[in-house]
Parts: C-alpha cells; sequence; structure tokens
C-alpha cells in the first residue's frame, strides 16, 4: 500500500487544493463563455451591417484574437496594458477578461455566419409582414440562427475551458498547476504521481466538459423533432 | 526553448505596437484629466512605477514580493499542505525576516521559468528567487545580486564502470538531452568523444539503464540527484566546464534594494546561513557529500 500512487491524492490538503484548483479554472471559463457569448451575439449582429466601415472593426477585433496567441494576450494585458497605465490587476482578473474578449469575438464571428447563412427570403418575409427591427431579429432570425450557431459555440465553449490552462504563465494557480506541484513533490516516494494525478485531471475536465456536450446534442434533438 | 523565443518576438513587436496606441491615447487623455489624476493621486498617496519596490515602499506595504517556482522540488515547491518549501523559499523567508522583522512578511509569487523577467520588469514582484541562473542575456533584463549557488556539469555512470574524468570517456558513448549545456559544452570541447542525443531527460536516464551508452553528461543537480536515487549508479565527476552561478534578481536598475540583497548575503555568510538552508531543504535529494559543489556562502565564489 506505501507505494500506491492514488495516495497522493489522501495526503495533506491535496485534494481540496486540487478542487480549489478547479475552482478556478471553471471560474474563469463559466463567466468568460456568459459573458463572451452575450457580448459575441451583439457582435454577430452588429457584424450584419451593411457599413463597411462597422464590417471591417468587426473583422480587425477577430483578427486580432484569432492570430495573436492567447499567451501572448495574457501576457500583454497582465504585464503589459498593467505598466503602462500603472494598475495592479490580478492574473485572475486578467484571465477572465481576455477570455471574454476571445470568447466575444469567436462567438460573433459563429453568429454573423449563422445569421447570414439564413436564406435573403427570411428577412424580405419579414420585413413583409411589417416586422420591426427588433421583432425581426426576436421572432425570425435569432431562434434559426441559435440552432445553426450551436455546434460551433459548443466547441469554442469546450476550447476556452481547455485553454484556462495557459493561465499559469501569468501566476493563477489553476487546475493543472496545483496538480504538477503535487506531482513534483512527491516525486520521490511516489514516482507513478504524475499517472494518478493526470488521469485524476481527465476526469475533471470530462466531468466540465461533457455536460455541454449533452446539453447541445438535446437541444438539437429538440428544435429537429 | 524557440517557441517560447518566437512568442517573445510576436510580444514585444504586440507590446511595442499597442505602446504606441495606448500612448497616444494617454496623452489626450491626460491633458484632459489633469486636473482630476492629481487630486486623486494626492487622495490615495498612490506610488508611482519609480517608487515602487524601493526598500521604503517594501517597508511601507509591510510585506516582501518573491517569486518563487511552485514546482520545482527542491528548490521551490508547494508542499501537500499548500505551503511554499524549499531551498529557495527557506532563504527568502530569511529575507523577510531580516528586512520587515518576520518570516511571514513575504508573499510568495509563484512564477514559471517563462514569465520570470516578466514578473519583475512589470513590477509584480520585488525579487525573483526561481533558481533564477545568471546569464549574459538575462543580465541585459534585470540585475542579479551575488549568487547563493552554482550549477556545473556532471558524469555518471554504472559503479561496475565508473567513468571519473572527461578523459575516460573519449572513445567511449556520453548520452546527453538535446539542447542542453552539456551538448554545447561536449562538441564545443571534446568533439572527439561519440554522443547519444535524446530528447526527454526521461529517455537519458533510461538509456543509460539499458546501457545504450557509457555515462550521462548533464546538468549536476539533476546527476546528483538521480544516481542518488538509483543504486548501482555513481557520480564520478560532479563539477565539470563552466560553472553557472544562480542568483536572486530585481528589477533593472533598482540598486538600493539590490545593495541590501548583497549585504544580507555577506550577513548570512558570517552564520553559514547557506549552509543551514542546504542541511534544510537539499540534504534529502543530494546528501551531505555535494554541499560544497552547490552552496556559495557570502555571496562570494571562491
Amino acid at each position: 500500500m506505501q507505494n500506491l500512487g492514488i495516495n497522493v491524492f489522501l495526503k495533506g490538503r491535496n485534494m481540496i487544493r486540487l478542487f480549489e484548483g478547479l475552482m478556478v479554472t471553471a471560474r474563469i471559463a463559466l463567466i468568460a463563455i456568459i459573458i463572451g457569448s452575450l457580448l459575441g451575439i451583439v457582435l454577430g449582429v452588429v457584424w450584419t451591417s451593411k457599413s463597411k466601415w462597422i464590417r471591417s472593426v468587426c473583422r480587425i477585433y477577430l483578427e486580432m484574437f484569432r492570430i495573436i496567441p492567447i499567451l501572448v494576450w495574457l501576457f500583454i494585458m497582465y504585464f503589459g496594458v498593467t505598466t503602462v497605465l500603472n494598475i495592479d490587476l490580478s492574473g485572475e482578473f486578467v484571465s477572465i477578461i481576455v477570455f471574454t474578449l476571445w470568447g466575444a469575438a469567436e462567438m460573433g464571428d459563429i453568429v454573423r455566419g449563422a445569421l447570414e447563412s439564413l436564406p435573403k427570403h427570411q428577412i424580405e418575409s419579414g420585413k413583409a409582414i411589417g416586422l420591426s427591427f427588433w421583432g425581426l431579429y426576436r421572432y425570425i432570425l435569432i431562434p434559426q440562427a441559435v440552432r445553426r450557431m450551436l455546434p460551433g459555440a459548443i466547441n469554442l465553449a469546450t476550447r476556452m475551458v481547455k485553454t484556462t490552462s495557459l493561465v499559469v504563465l501569468i501566476g493563477v494557480i489553476d487546475v493543472i498547476k496545483v496538480g504538477q506541484q503535487i506531482i513534483e513533490t512527491s516525486r520521490i516516494e511516489v514516482p507513478t504521481a504524475s499517472f494518478w494525478v493526470y488521469g485524476f485531471l481527465f476526469i475533471l475536465y470530462f466531468v466540465i466538459c461533457y455536460p455541454l456536450s449533452v446539453l447541445s446534442r438535446r437541444l438539437e434533438n429538440k428544435w429537429n423533432g | 526553448m524557440k517557441k517560447f523565443k518566437k512568442i517573445l518576438q510576436l510580444l514585444m513587436i504586440t507590446v511595442l505596437v499597442l505602446g504606441v496606441i495606448t500612448g497616444c491615447s494617454n496623452d489626450a487623455s491626460s491633458t484632459a484629466s489633469t486636473s482630476e489624476s492629481t487630486n486623486s493621486e494626492a487622495g490615495t498617496s498612490e506610488t508611482t512605477s519609480e517608487e515602487k519596490g524601493s526598500l521604503a515602499e517594501i517597508k511601507e506595504r509591510g510585506k516582501i514580493r518573491i517569486g518563487v517556482f511552485s514546482d520545482k522540488h527542491p528548490f521551490g515547491y508547494v508542499d501537500e499542505n499548500g505551503e511554499n518549501q524549499g531551498f529557495d523559499v527557506y532563504i527568502a523567508r530569511r529575507f523577510a525576516k531580516d528586512l520587515l522583522g518576520d518570516e511571514s512578511k513575504v508573499e510568495f509569487v509563484l512564477v514559471d521559468a517563462a514569465s520570470r523577467v516578466a514578473f519583475l520588469e512589470s513590477n509584480k514582484v520585488d525579487i525573483i528567487m526561481a533558481n533564477f541562473t545568471v546569464t549574459e542575456e538575462r543580465k541585459e533584463k534585470v540585475d542579479f545580486a551575488n549568487p547563493y549557488m552554482k550549477v556545473s556539469l556532471g558524469i555518471v555512470s554504472p559503479e561496475s564502470a565508473p567513468i571519473t574524468s572527461i578523459e575516460q570517456l573519449k572513445g567511449k558513448k556520453a548520452i546527453v538531452a538535446k539542447g542542453t549545456t552539456a551538448e554545447t559544452f561536449l562538441t564545443k570541447n571534446y568533439p572527439e568523444i561519440e554522443q547519444l542525443k535524446f530528447e526527454q531527460y526521461t529517455e537519458i536516464f533510461e538509456a543509460l539503464k539499458d546501457g545504450r551508452g557509457d555515462a550521462i553528461v548533464n546538468d549536476n543537480t539533476e546527476v546528483i540527484a538521480w544516481a542518488k536515487q538509483n543504486p548501482g549508479f555513481v557520480v564520478g565527476v560532479s563539477s565539470l566546464g563552466g560553472q553557472d552561478t544562480i542568483a536572486p534578481a530585481v528589477k533593472k536598475g533598482n540598486k538600493e534594494l539590490l545593495d541590501w540583497i548583497n549585504q544580507e548575503l555577506e550577513l548570512l555568510g558570517q552564520e553559514n546561513f547557506i549552509h543551514e538552508a542546504y542541511d534544510a531543504t537539499l540534504t534529502e535529494i543530494y546528501g551531505e557529500d555535494y554541499k560544497e559543489e552547490l552552496v556559495i556562502e557570502g555571496g562570494k565564489l571562491e
């Protein structure tokens, strides 16, 4: 029993620390996904504007987050912007901001794609029965677009959850970092700790991401049926 | 390492662009809100970036922020109770005690190898003590105090066929990890020694166990620790090649704090404190025999 790797979880506060780390990961991901999605829907609607200016501003915003790695964004915000503006922001706060902005950018593109893929006669029919701008979106476009964007949106959400592992580079201790600390600390007594800890991390991420997949499948089934 | 350099380059460019953008917008807004900002500064007595990290500011804050590793056992790690421990941490606690009167008046900021310089440059920590090796490249970005530890290369080989000098390796196979100082050192100084190269640290140790080579050349801390855990292997050469030192680092230009650290290291040297830190944190891993190979007392390298 002495060398059984699973014992690393029972030592000291290890289990509690892992869950504390999980809460950090979940908090960053959840807040970013929720606010990012809301902003993204607004951005997506604005994006379908006919104005060239608005379209290109949206485009630049998206490309900035698509081209520049998230890691670099975290560095810019945490080390660069705070120094330039001489303010002190916690690593977790900066992470939430960066992930929210990223989520909004990608979500905006997904919403735009979904809206533009709707047949033109939907808009024209809506206008023909006298719907206002808001009515048009509220009753015709958004309900249809949501179905089309769902797979992409769920994909984005799970990607965001997994990418939170980068926040450790700006000093935020997330669940993966706690796992690595435990592995390193018990490297000598429990050489197999890495297997157990990473195995456990796999289960934790699965527990966060799988419900999202289930949710999306249920919604799709419901709407199709 | 290569990847990190690329990221860093990209970062620099974006920071530059961002700096220009925010710089411009700052000008515009600062003229508009001068009266406001002077008000708020007087009200909250906010410190400017020049004062941050000065001795007076640290004392006023009542806490010194020291950047340490959280996953480099036994130098800086977090134990099962969530407490910071290790060689670097042990010395850092003493710094806090001597500067602020209490060991607990230190705030450990957990850093990663890749972000150590950035933490200093952006004033997020006062001192970095995360097993920071002094290099010419880094000296351009941060100021290093006097060293407290030294590392060099070591050679580990089977007890049955020990290699006790680098000369013995001629005509034999040396196992190295790619991209390490050991590889560069051998290629440059002993091109006649055949090298067997691997990507990962774990692979080189497996290769020696399998007898695919005659000895491993690597950082001495790594080979000493490994030999201690693996009976049947000995460290025949424990310091080889150029010596690297490990030292606390402060933000470029923070001479006041730098001088204080150097003076502190000298005082600690009088009571052999770094040896004490070794006994408390490293003996378990490296044993008594290598103390003098690793420790630098009083900040002075003999």
